[in-house]
């Protein structure tokens, strides 16, 4: 059982129903690296805060807190998305996978966290979770067939594209690295492409 | 950011019926905007109603050739439908050309056209802002005002609308679905956008509740040729400097349509029609494309930081025009 | 020596920062924890005349609203910066003037909306130009570097120079913006204090909150494990420190205080405007015969800090008459502090830049011209070098880079609407080296542990200081744990001014070597405590050396200028470094790129502008500070030449977290010239300047 699904301070000077609800607060039901956790959540509350704060999940960063730097990608519903902009209200019945929950539940990292590893594609690591995960979604996207804004406009539309370095450093610029680990990421994105 | 009641809407007529019966709602989409500005405290919603289960993700064609995109179709997904990619590639770069792909897949193509100035007078509580509190001011007249406006500004405002998607729709004639409490209608999406006159807190013709449902393309089953074209600080993940969409028809050595929007010169996509009439019937030389570019910003009025606009945006256009005039002879010539 | 120093070993903390389970500051869920959200200050200079926190009070979950009227009393402080609400005082915009503290961050966040401050609002002068009457030389620049330094007649030297070059740049301030915000969690128990905090250095940041508070340091332990980069603006205590521990200290919670990204900018330090003026006069030979670097930049009411841009010309080149000059304005702006390369960075750009323009000036290589004017000691001080491969750096380079040909003139090379370029600048970075203590111990499992308070700000401390202590004790690698990142370890210097590794190296290679001694006249089994070794280097890494000790580099970029847009981007970037001996291969590598990354940013995107009518910088998050991105950065290549040193540290090392930043701008700059044949001579070079000016040449 994970105690710490149900960790909240409740807002003193309203009244809750027995779920913890009223018009500011909701139960919501999310799926989180595989785990079903049901919280009642202040309106408020961004998916980040919910996994930083109510599951102890710090894996995804604030870096930003609006969405200008990348560093709370998380996965939902398999696509990659900066989890401060997303209230966590919206999201109840979502499948969400964070940095915590890539290598599943075996004990060998991601293929894509051995590829960082070996490339020594960070520095202080407080990016290092957002760029993982946005490197899960953008190998899925060029699969799906997703463009980018360096994709050549005359490319088959329909058709997976491939990730050439541009291709990876445009679909990875939602994700500052200060370090500057730049080069180093793109060559490990380039290690895992099947 | 203040507490806020929260309603998930199932319908069309939910969502709608759900604004009027919560004072000081706000739609809620992707929440790429909104919620930034509701942490800024520039948006101060009492209600959010979550649109974003509404069944409008639908890209689909129409009988008459056009394309319908949903409101709640996320950015990245109309960036790679292959109607998008393939007949109005304009739409695709200019949506591929802006925010981060974790931005486009959570942007909703409704919430693309609502999205608010990101002059930084706007998003500081603590400076004036005529658009966020009317009658305080204008900070950027004679603040920091590189990136604001150089075409159609006010005494009030000269803050400029930063989609880039908004400006490939209004050089491709596209029309905004709007429903409300009085029913649905359509807007030109070049006419959706408005300039600041005395009322720079309206940035569109939205009326008090309605919703964006769509947008819709005119046919083109043959595809448009046409581009987008951005200049930012950065290689990506920039706000433009300026932007040009164009959408060029050339028929017997003449322009037979031209559709020319800019981006970042005002508060909204400038439709260029000055230029577009030069254009129109004329050889498709740089010459030309010059002389029509120069007509229409002619009107600009560059503040005292961002005179550079006027020949950025004319080297875009005349490159963009230039470069789908080859593609067009090539094409004919192959 | 069993060889680890050099190797190419893997962080050792890699593991939890690719899984997401590596602790930042504010990531300790200490039971009962609150959040805190400040105030800033809406006036650039004034009075606050009254706060009302009667409406925040009444928001659901806050606790407490902390203002200079209620807040604990502090001690004053060697730093005023961290003087936080103890008077009414508003030395410029962004001040915190209020702390709300409150059971959720959304509460937090709340409450502070609802904070009303009212204010007597003073006329203000932020605004820094080269004749501003309130300019200064002051006796010391940063870094205790003196304010002027004069020798000979720079000025007659000058006039009667063949060849001259006399020009001004300009360099925007700057900021640090490491990706973790600044964050403090603080707690109270029994008048003890407990910190976990985001510093380059946790000595320091215990040091400063035990005079704040009036404790004796025993009763206080900072905590640093990990840190989201720093750049220096973690280099000192910082305001959300002292904030956290007042906050715990009056709620009786633990409290965090996360500093939102947007507050940063005027709190936490930026790299100061600077103006400069380069007067640089030589013969027909390129010999340099008179060199003025001058340099104009602000610092804020309250604090002196002197961005020493004009010391690395008291380094770089022979040339008998000189002057190098600082001036500085105290206007009402943010204090200025750290990053990266302080002094160095935007002196080196102009310099560097300067010398591009007498080459041209010359018709000579530019590299010749540098190697022309190489010194035999260290121009300012008359010291010989303790190793000095600038020239080999620049050859080096040259050989790697395929220099070697390259068509001098500029702005010819075009490719549709391409104009393409290359650069060359050169690099220094002193060497620093601060005393430090740190402790070994064997331990009877043939395990060996190795303490010191280093601080892991993404250098890899952890990996190179095991290296160095399993070279020194003579066992594998992979024997050695190490223990950082906390002030109750040995006491150590801060990870800042490239000096950490030479400092705790110097300490951990000590006390190895100390227990690799007492541990060869021991007989018999180890006691179960294991057998410990301590080390001090105060008075042997702080004494005087009598080299001149320098790192120095050679950066070479290659640029290509869109026409239509004025967007420049940097294919290819080049660095070639002498900089003793690269303890690690791989994570000294990072970090030569990193700084050649920030290096980028400072060239083409970074910039923040003083907003004069209102006293704050404009660019206030990551949307509008434009650090680069993946997109900006191409291919980018460090290299080394194995350096012999002696007069360095047991370890032979000088330092490389800065040196990789320095001569970045300056190659990117001279590249976008010769790509152009426009000098810009203000950074950063963003489409509206390179269009603008690639225009008025044209016309």
């Amino acid at each position: 059982m994970d105690t710490r699904s149900v960790r909240q301070y409740g807002p003193p000077g309203k009244v809750p129903d027995d779920m913890g609800n009223d018009q500011h607060h909701s139960e919501t039901t999310l799926r989180v690296n595989g785990k079903p956790h049901t919280l009642t959540v202040d309106h408020r509350r961004v998916l980040l805060d919910l996994l930083r704060e109510d599951l102890g999940l710090t894996g995804a960063k604030k870096g930003c807190d609006h969405g200008q730097c990348g560093a709370c990608t998380v996965l939902v519903d398999g696509r990659r998305l900066n989890s401060c902009l997303l209230f966590a209200v919206a999201l109840d019945g979502c499948d969400v996978t964070t940095v915590e929950g890539l290598a599943g539940d075996g004990e060998e990292p991601h293929p894509l966290q051995r590829a960082f590893l070996e490339r020594d594609a960070f520095q202080c690591g407080y990016c290092t979770p957002g760029q993982i995960c946005s490197a899960v979604g953008v190998l899925a996207e060029a699969a799906a067939g997703h463009p980018s804004h360096v994709t050549d406009p005359g490319a088959p539309s329909g058709q997976p594209v491939p990730l050439d370095r541009d291709e990876i450093r445009e679909r990875l610029s939602g994700n500052l690295c200060r370090c500057g680990a730049y080069p180093r990421i793109a060559e490990a994105v380039e290690d895992v492409i099947p | 950011m203040k507490e806020f009641a929260y309603v998930r809407a199932g319908s069309v007529e939910e969502a709608t019926s759900a604004y009027a019966s919560h004072a000081g709602a706000r739609y809620l989409g992707g929440g790429t905007n909104l919620v930034d500005l509701m942490k800024l405290g520039v948006e101060t919603p009492a209600a959010l109603i979550d649109v974003t289960r509404l069944p409008l993700d639908a890209v689909e064609e129409l009988p008459d050739g056009g394309l319908r995109i949903g409101a709640m179709v996320r950015n990245s997904d109309l960036a790679a439908h292959p109607l998008v990619r393939d007949r109005y590639p304009a739409l695709s770069q200019a949506v591929l050309a802006g925010a981060s792909g974790q931005l486009r897949n959570a942007a909703t193509t409704g919430g693309n056209l609502l999205q608010r100035t990101r002059c930084p007078y706007f998003q500081d509580l603590s400076k004036p802002c005529n658009k966020r509190e009317p009658g305080s001011g204008c900070g950027a007249r004679d603040g920091v005002h590189r990136d604001h406006a150089v075409l159609g500004h006010s005494a009030h405002c000269i803050a400029t609308h930063p989609s880039d998607m908004a400006v490939a729709l209004a050089a491709l004639d596209g029309r905004v679905e709007l429903y409300g409490p009085e029913g649905a209608r359509r807007v030109a999406a070049a006419d959706f956008h408005r300039l600041p006159g005395d009322r720079p807190e309206q940035d569109t013709e939205i009326r008090p509740g309605e919703l964006v449902t769509g947008v819709v393309l005119p046919a083109a089953s043959a595809g448009l040729p046409s581009a987008y074209r951005k200049a930012r600080d950065r290689a990506s993940y920039a706000f433009a400097l300026a932007s040009v969409a164009v959408v060029l028809r050339v028929a017997d050595g003449v322009v037979g349509h031209a559709g020319l929007a800019f981006g970042a010169l005002a508060h909204r996509p400038w439709r260029a029609r000055r230029a577009e009439e030069a254009l129109l019937g004329a050889a498709p030389t740089r010459a030309a494309f010059e002389h029509a570019v120069d007509l229409e910003l002619s009107a600009a009025r560059p503040l005292r930081d961002n005179a550079y606009k006027v020949p950025l945006a004319r080297n875009l256009a005349v490159d963009v025009l230039s470069r789908l005039t080859d593609t067009a002879l090539t094409r004919r010539a192959s | 020596m069993t060889g680890s120093v050099g190797a190419p070993a893997e962080r050792r903390e890699g593991r939890e920062k690719v899984s997401g389970t590596a602790r930042y500051a504010a990531e300790y869920h200490v039971p009962g924890r609150a959040q805190a959200w400040p105030v800033p200050a809406a006036v650039a200079r004034g009075r606050v005349t009254g706060v009302d926190t009667a409406a925040a009070l009444t928001v659901p979950g806050v606790l407490a609203v902390l203002t200079h009227e209620n807040a604990p009393r502090l001690r004053e402080p060697d730093d005023a910066t961290l003087a936080v609400l103890q008077d009414p005082r508003v030395p410029h915009r962004g001040w915190f003037v209020a702390l709300v503290v409150a059971e959720t961050l959304e509460a937090a966040r709340a409450g502070a909306a609802a904070v009303r401050v009212a204010y007597d609002a003073e006329g203000h002068d932020v605004a820094l130009t080269a004749s501003h009457p309130g300019l200064y030389v002051p006796e010391e620049a940063n870094a205790g570097a003196p304010g002027l330094r004069e020798q000979g007649d720079p000025d007659g030297a000058f006039d009667s120079a063949a060849a001259r070059v006399d020009v001004v740049y300009r360099v925007p301030p700057l900021h640090n913006h490491p990706m973790e915000p600044h964050a403090s969690t603080a707690r109270w128990e029994d008048g003890r204090l407990t910190v976990h905090t985001s510093s380059q250095g946790t000595n320091a940041v215990r040091a400063a909150l035990a005079g704040l508070f009036g404790l004796p340091e025993e009763r206080i332990v900072v905590t640093a494990e990990h840190v989201g980069g720093g750049f220096g603006s973690k280099g000192t205590p910082r305001p959300d420190v002292v904030l956290a521990a007042m906050a715990a200290r009056q709620t009786g919670r633990p409290v965090t205080v996360s500093l939102p990204r947007r507050y940063l900018p005027a709190v936490v330090g930026h790299r100061a405007p600077t103006l400069h003026r380069l007067r640089l006069g030589a013969d027909e030979d390129g010999h340099l015969s008179s060199l003025t670097h001058e340099v104009g930049t602000h610092t804020s009411r309250i604090k002196e800090f002197v961005e020493h841009a004009a010391v690395p010309a008291r380094v770089m080149y022979a040339a008998p008459h000189r002057r190098t000059v600082h001036r500085v304005a105290a206007l009402d702006v943010p204090s200025p502090s750290w990053m990266r390369a302080p002094g160095e960075a935007p002196g080196m750009y102009a310099l560097e830049s300067a010398m591009d323009e007498l080459a041209t000036e010359l018709d000579m290589d530019p590299i010749e011209l540098r190697v022309r004017n190489e010194p035999d000691v260290e121009p300012d001080s008359g010291l010989p070098f303790s190793s000095r491969h600038l020239v080999e750096c620049l050859r080096e380079g040259a050989r790697r880079f395929g220099w070697a040909g390259r068509d001098p003139r500029p702005g010819t090379r075009r490719e549709g609407p391409l104009l393409r370029g290359t650069g060359v600048a050169a690099a220094t970075y002193p060497v620093m080296v601060g005393p430090s203590t740190a402790a070994a111990r064997a331990l009877p499992d043939g395990t060996y542990l190795v303490r010191v308070n280093a601080t892991d700000i993404g250098t890899g401390a952890r990996t190179v200081l095991a290296q160095v202590g399993a070279d020194a004790l003579g066992v594998p690698l992979e024997r050695v744990r190490i223990e950082i990142g906390s002030s109750e370890l040995p006491s150590a210097p801060l990870a800042g001014g490239s000096s950490g590794t030479a400092s705790w190296g110097w300490a951990v290679h000590e006390a190895c070597a100390r227990l690799a001694r007492r541990l060869a006249e021991h007989t018999g089994p180890l006691p179960e405590q294991g057998v410990e070794a301590r080390a001090d280097t105060t008075g042997t890494a702080d004494a005087e050396s009598e080299r001149a000790r320098h790192a120095f580099g050679a950066h070479f970029a290659e640029v290509a200028v869109d026409t239509v847009s004025g967007e420049v981007r940097v294919g290819r970037l080049l660095g070639v470094y002498a900089a003793g001996r690269v303890l690690n291969a791989r994570t000294g590598r990072s970090q030569f790129v990193g700084g050649m990354t920030m290096g980028l940013g400072m060239a083409l995107t970074e910039g923040s502008t003083m907003d004069a009518a209102f006293g704050d910088f404009t660019e206030s998050d990551l949307a509008s500070y434009h650090v680069p991105v993946h997109a900006d950065v191409g291919e980018i290549e460090a290299h080394w030449l194995d350096e012999d040193d002696p007069w360095l540290n047991p370890m032979g090392s000088k330092g490389i977290g800065e040196i990789g930043i320095v001569g970045t701008a300056a190659a990117i700059g001279n590249a976008v010239h010769h790509a152009t044949g426009v000098r810009f001579r203000e950074l950063p070079l963003t489409p509206d300047r390179v269009l603008t000016g690639m225009l008025g040449a044209r016309a």
